[in-house]
């Protein structure tokens, strides 16, 4: 009797939850229980995410996951990183073992439609380059007609570069790779004329090489791949907010407000936006489900987009990514944070 | 008329010569085995160009590695530094500065001496099943040592452990209670059945109240933070200590008249044999998400490790029939001649010759199961080949290295499967009966 009382609890229990996963359960509030936030990130991409030597992780997409779990939790540090590979990030996403993927992931159309994403907006405006031996003579992409190129497979980066030697007339012929480091080594070890991936990989990937001056990047970039954070399709109020966590970084470096002066400005401001963003003033937190001061503790976890830019992948580290496109749309760039209002 | 000469004989001995040189010591062994026919100088002088050329090219390589260094550009300036422009050299600082990451993943630091200790525990628990002098005693603590080990690595109330012991316990109370009342079947049903309850619907509950009673725990560790060898090693050897029963079982079951155990043991082996092991993997990782409720949390090593467990199990089970098909029919005909049932049978008679035939199989079966340890990494966990190197390298300092943690990892598992290798001849050797 007792029994068969639990089984059928049992079996009510998953049928109803999995009713409520078709309809989207709450992630918020699957989130604020558990206390912890599951965010997908890279097993590796320097600058983007990687461990130190004591297991933290650090990086430009971990900033995300981070300012996420502090304006939902409060606390940047409760966050439960789950490396994902480029073959299994989105059935991670969609079975629901990660709250948001972090994972410098392209927005493209069939994801967002097809693969049942939501990307909520790009931390990361990159675009596929090539990298060639100086000694190779060649100084366009457009010269590139029949050479051999290393490509990472599973990825966008294979398709743009089927498309641009088709759109320009050319032939090539693919070296299949599986990692990064490896497309590193079959490229230095002459598998390769070129090496193609995303502009800010290669520019990462030059440093590290003993002898940087004998490589060039060549100027064209032959893809847009607008790098972003994406969840599950279905719960809009999730995507809200790991949407606004991003704007918000993004519109404190447009208004200056920075981690260090943040506590300040939070007190003496006199600029209206800057309030409530900061919740000093108006119910933004409340519209959005969270805190009054979720952007304030989302801005503290790394600082403004730009301080995160500079601390992770900037110019001042050994990667030295220019702002270029990730510049504010005051400097000429593409970021352009909507109204807190 | 007297003999003017006798005929010469020689009055003293000669002294011993010695054999001519090519006759004797380093130069006959080296006529007799490496230059004995002109094909065979040609391959002997190839072989040898061949192990001189990989030589000369990586010793100087790994000899001109540097220790100490905080990044690879350090390592690169000091190798220049020494060896003059243009030189290049293994940068082992990497594996000196991440050696703790290689063993433990991101393990708390603090807790290090668990996994340690577990380790240590493991040897002695195992040491009695590997050599038959130890005390027969000891295999007592061998079969306790599954709980200890969970408990030290993953932490938390010790009664979960206990409880899940306690299971065993309750199966031997039930059959010992049942038996005399109604016989021998029913009452090893309830030796199954018992504990099977008792530990979906006790067992929990149960630990939760004597936790609330008397707390002892330590603090827990989640399966996230397990990674690198800690890992292989949770994997491989559990793996490695569950498969060869259920293997045994499942080889029994297909030699069985039995219809249903019969074709149920053929249908899993002949599947498990035809998935590829990354297959089961992703099932276990992320297709049974699906079917869970959410919020299940069916822990990610537990899943990998059955998965383990069923596909070396298979392999066994296949390893372990072809043992029992090179038996002679007149060794099954002799037990059944003295009497013996099955169960006797195969565990005094069939058994012991079979395993004795297939402990070469079984055991490239276990090198293979530690080795594809590391294919956790296609389901997001950190294994020490791949997984904990790719966070390595991600790091700045360390990117643009790429032969040295690949070297360093496939030593320690050389040493491991060597040593399994060694060991599996040891006890052939120990075995052997015939004289041949």
């Amino acid at each position: 009797m007792k029994q068969s009382v639990f089984l059928g609890t049992l079996a009510a229990t998953t049928l109803l939850a999995g009713a409520a996963l078709a309809q989207g359960t709450s992630t918020l509030d699957t989130v604020k229980a558990r206390g912890e936030l599951n965010c997908g990130v890279n097993t590796g991409l320097v600058g983007f995410a990687a461990p130190d030597a004591n297991g933290n992780w650090q990086g430009f997409d971990v900033a995300i996951c981070k300012a996420v779990a502090a304006a939902v939790l409060g606390d940047a540090s409760k966050v439960v990183y789950i490396p994902t590979t480029s073959s299994d990030r989105f059935e991670q996403l969609t079975s629901g073992k990660i709250d948001l993927l972090a994972r410098n992931t392209t927005w493209t159309f069939s994801r967002d439609t097809d693969l049942r994403m939501d990307f909520v907006g790009v931390n990361y405006y990159d675009g596929q380059g090539f990298m060639v031996r100086k000694d190779l003579g060649v100084s366009s992409a457009k010269e590139l007609n029949g050479a051999t190129i290393c490509i990472q497979t599973g990825t966008t980066t294979e398709l743009n570069l089927a498309d641009y030697f088709k759109a320009n007339n050319m032939t090539y012929t693919a070296v299949p790779i599986e990692t990064n480091a490896e497309g590193e080594q079959q490229y230095l070890a002459g598998a390769c004329d070129a090496y193609t991936t995303d502009a800010s990989g290669l520019a990462a990937t030059r440093a590290a090489f003993a002898d940087p001056e004998n490589h060039i990047i060549l100027p064209e970039i032959v893809s847009k791949e607008p790098l972003g954070p994406s969840v599950r399709h279905g719960d809009n109020a999730w995507a809200d907010i790991v949407g606004w966590t991003l704007n918000a970084l993004v519109a404190a470096e447009e208004y200056g407000i920075t981690s260090t002066n943040i506590d300040e400005l939070a007190t003496s401001s006199q600029n209206p936006e800057v309030q409530r963003l900061l919740g000093t003033s108006g119910e933004l937190g409340k519209m959005i489900g969270l805190e009054p001061n979720w952007a304030m503790n989302a801005i503290k976890a790394g600082g403004n987009y730009g301080e995160i830019f500079a601390a992770t992948i900037g110019e001042s580290t050994p990667i030295g990514l220019a702002r270029g496109l990730n510049a504010q749309w005051t400097q000429g760039g593409l970021l352009y944070a909507p109204p807190f209002r | 008329m007297k003999a003017t000469s006798a005929p010469f004989v020689r009055r003293e001995m000669l002294a011993p010569a010695a054999p001519p040189i090519t006759e004797a010591g380093a130069v006959k062994w080296l006529r007799e085995n490496l230059f004995s026919s002109p094909l065979n100088v040609i391959l002997t002088v190839l072989g040898v160009g061949a192990v001189v050329y990989l030589v000369s090219h990586i010793a100087p390589w790994m000899l001109r590695g540097v220790w100490n260094a905080g990044s690879l550009s350090e390592c690169r300036q000091i190798i220049e530094a020494r060896y003059g422009e243009g030189v290049t050299g293994a940068c082992w600082a990497l594996i000196r500065e991440r050696w703790p990451q290689y063993l433990f993943g991101f393990y708390p630091s603090e807790l290090y001496w668990r996994p340690v200790l577990a380790f240590v525990l493991m040897l002695v628990a195992i040491a009695p099943v590997l050599f038959d002098a130890l005390p027969r005693k000891m295999l007592w603590f061998a079969l306790v040592y599954p709980a200890i080990g969970f408990w030290l690595l993953w932490g938390g109330s010790v009664w979960v452990p206990v409880m899940a012991l306690a299971g065993f316990g309750v199966g031997y109370g039930a059959a010992k209670i049942v038996q005399p009342i109604a016989g021998a079947i029913l009452g090893g049903i309830a030796a199954v059945l018992a504990p099977v309850l008792w530990w979906l619907f006790l067992s929990g509950p149960a630990a939760e109240t004597l936790q609330s009673v008397l707390p002892i725990a330590l603090q827990e560790v989640r399966s996230r933070e397990f990674g690198g060898f800690i890992l292989a090693f949770t994997i491989g050897f559990t793996g490695i200590a569950f498969s060869l029963p259920l293997g045994v079982l499942l080889a029994l079951g297909r030699q069985s008249d039995m219809f249903i155990v019969n074709k149920l043991s053929v249908g899993f082996i002949e599947f498990i044999r035809g998935v590829p092991l990354i297959t089961l993997l992703f099932t276990a990782s992320l297709l049974l998400n699906y079917f869970l409720p959410p919020g299940t949390d069916f822990d990610i090593i537990l899943r990998v490790i059955i998965m383990v467990v069923l596909f070396a199990a298979a392999y066994i089970a296949e390893v372990v029939r072809g043992g029992l098909a090179a038996l002679p029919r007149g060794q099954y005909e002799a037990a059944d001649a003295l009497g013996l049932d099955y169960i006797k049978a195969q565990r005094l008679i069939i058994m012991p010759q079979a395993l004795k035939i297939s402990i070469p199989g079984i055991v490239s079966t276990f090198i293979g199961l530690f080795k594809d340890t590391t294919l956790v990494v296609f389901v997001g966990l950190l294994d020490p080949l791949k997984g904990i190197t790719d966070a390595v390298r991600a790091s700045t300092d360390w990117k643009g290295v790429y032969w040295e943690p690949y070297i360093f990892v496939g030593a320690i598992f050389f040493i491991i499967c060597f040593g399994m290798s060694r060991y599996s001849m040891y006890l052939e050797n120990k075995l052997k009966t015939d004289h041949r």
